[in-house]
């Protein structure tokens, strides 16, 4: 079926993840602090999406909403390698002038929605795909959602309303990191655990795959039936990629100091993918 | 006024190819019968969904339709606020949020179904234009005329019977300019809403005693036409304020905040809600009288 990656392709993905959390990094030392972990932690998700699930890579018919606005770092760093965003631009999110923020905003190259109040993608998504279904356009509209934006309401309103309405067209990543801001979804909510039941019990196909798994990710995507919308749980860890940030709830919104830059980058080096 | 509104928005369907109409669990029933027959793929009912209709409605802007959101004012607005705010404001997109039954129309249904603080809140939010009409030919030609506009409208509108009031209205509805509905001097009587009906039924009961009443409609509360509350504030001798909604942020407030600028020309009188939520019930007249607000307060302060 040709439904996942090559092994080219996935080495491919493996690479870039590791140049975008660099340069997310190279960011982050330009900044007092960054949204560095949230971004790590939905880092593959993203890139798959651009480059493999939306067929214009950003550019094209489909449409992307980060919903978790607080990943925006991860966004940015795949439209800059695809180009959409420059070098410039880049580097200048959250500084005086900049018109990239902490958060997305739509009308900025390559973002259609402004989000960072989480709860909002959703309906919005509705709406983009009932509007392409009425004028007969083959669009699908994706998002990534945080695992603890599943704790909005507006989120279980959408839920039900999609396959109510119809539509087909949606699929949501959900960066399962089991982290909220202040500790670990299962110890403080274990009641919005496990999430995909309760998703497909709305009307939802899901599927739950290791959110790092670039080629997992993808299957999960392309193996969708399509009657339904879809509903991808990606287990990740946040923080994902820099041993000492990984599932360490200080490093959600820090900048590494210069000692601990240098120790992440040796850690991302690419010579890594090159044995794998 | 709620059959004026479905009906211009199937009038306006001729025109425009984009509309669509959105409802959570609730609808302008009798008139709706018409858009359906000839929009029907147009028509989303979102159930009980209030987050989910508006940025459901933002969604299909961003998509270049022209979509209306409507429901009971206070779920219109309240319910989803930050969807209002974010979705529809910081986004700058063309939606129409149709408040029905807006101010005390459902007067016995108690304080969770008024909205009077609702023009404060909408006009406090960058991009949002805010119209209230006076009567059901004012509601369709702002239904008409929010075509024009680029942002989000939030369109304050009554429930049903209300009379026309601006049949003989001596300008035209423009939105963002204070209409002149009938001529006088001396006095004049601004509001908007519903609620100017009270001054008609006053010239009824007493057309020889108020043959020179002026009466406006200052229909759109934002963006508010300065130059025309200052004209009046200037031409008149006696400028009576009256509305539907609590003082601060309201029509009241711009009229304060205009005598800055004009100097005490006109004696300036207010007739609004008070700063309470209202926890009596009755007829809409039994509970605009429990703040103050009659035919006799309004003669009163006319002839004082």
């Amino acid at each position: 079926m040709g439904e996942s990656m090559t092994a080219k392709e996935s080495l491919e993905s493996i690479r870039r993840c590791k140049r975008h959390r660099r340069r997310i990094l190279e960011v982050s030392q330009l900044l007092p602090a960054l949204h560095v972990a949230p971004a790590f932690s939905c880092l593959e998700l993203v890139d798959v999406i651009y480059y493999h699930c939306m067929p214009g890579h950003g550019e094209g018919s489909d449409l992307f909403i980060l919903s978790k606005g607080h990943g925006a770092m991860a966004q940015y760093a795949v439209l800059d390698s695809l180009g959409i965003m420059t070098n410039d631009e880049f580097l200048s999110v959250c500084q005086p002038g900049s018109a990239f923020g902490g958060h997305p905003d739509r009308g900025n190259p390559g973002v259609i929605a402004s989000t960072g109040s989480l709860g909002h993608g959703l309906p919005l998504a509705l709406g983009l795909a009932r509007g392409a279904v009425e004028r007969g356009e083959d669009k699908n509209v994706i998002l990534v959602m945080s695992d603890g934006e599943f704790m909005e309401g507006s989120v279980w309103e959408s839920l039900l309303l999609a396959p109510s309405l119809g539509l087909k067209n949606i699929s949501i990543f959900v960066d399962h990191n089991k982290s909220i801001s202040r500790g670990k979804i299962p110890v403080m909510h274990p009641n919005l655990l496990p999430l995909a039941p309760k998703i497909e019990t709305f009307g939802w196909e899901t599927a739950e795959v290791d959110g790092h798994d670039s080629a997992a990710i993808l299957e999960a995507y392309r193996s969708r039936g399509g009657d339904r919308p879809l509903a991808v749980i990606g287990h990740t860890v946040k923080g994902k990629g820099v041993s000492y940030m990984e599932n360490e709830p200080i490093w959600a919104y820090r900048s590494p100091n210069p000692v601990e830059y240098q120790l992440a980058l040796s850690e991302l080096a690419d010579q890594e993918v090159d044995n794998a | 006024m709620r059959d004026a509104f479905a009906g211009a928005l199937n009038e306006a369907c001729k025109e425009h190819d984009n509309i669509f109409f959105l409802v959570a669990d609730i609808s302008p029933a009798s008139s709706l019968q018409g858009f359906l027959r000839d929009n029907p793929t147009r028509f989303i009912d979102v159930g009980v969904s209030e987050q989910s209709l508006v940025g459901m409605a933002a969604g299909l802007a961003m998509s270049g339709f022209r979509p209306f959101a409507y429901t009971i004012a206070n779920f219109t607005i309240y319910r989803p606020f930050e969807q209002v705010r974010v979705d529809l404001c910081y986004q700058n997109l063309p939606v129409v949020l149709v408040g029905v039954g807006a101010g005390i129309s459902y007067s016995a249904l108690g304080g969770t179904h008024h909205t009077i603080e609702d023009v404060a809140i909408m006009s406090a939010l960058p991009n949002m234009t805010v119209v209230a009409p006076c009567d059901p030919l004012e509601v369709a030609s702002a239904v008409f005329q929010s075509f024009d506009l680029e942002g989000p409208m939030y369109l304050r509108i009554g429930k049903a019977g209300e009379p026309n009031l601006t049949t003989d209205a001596v300008e035209d509805f423009r939105l963002g300019k204070i209409r002149k509905l009938r001529e006088g001097k001396g006095t004049a009587v601004v509001g908007y809403g519903p609620l100017l009906g009270l001054v008609f039924d006053l010239i009824d009961d007493h057309p020889k005693q108020l043959k020179d009443l002026a009466v406006f409609s200052a229909h759109t509360l934002k963006p508010f036409d300065d130059s025309g509350m200052e004209e009046i504030l200037t031409n008149y001798a006696s400028v009576i304020v009256l509305e539907e909604h609590v003082y601060q942020g309201g029509l009241g407030s711009h009229a304060v905040r205009l005598t800055r600028r004009t100097g005490p020309s006109a004696e300036l009188r207010l007739i609004h809600l008070k700063d309470e939520f209202i926890h009596v019930y009755g007829t809409r007249d039994d509970v605009l009288a429990a703040h103050g607000i009659t035919k006799q307060r309004l003669l009163d302060e006319i002839l004082s």
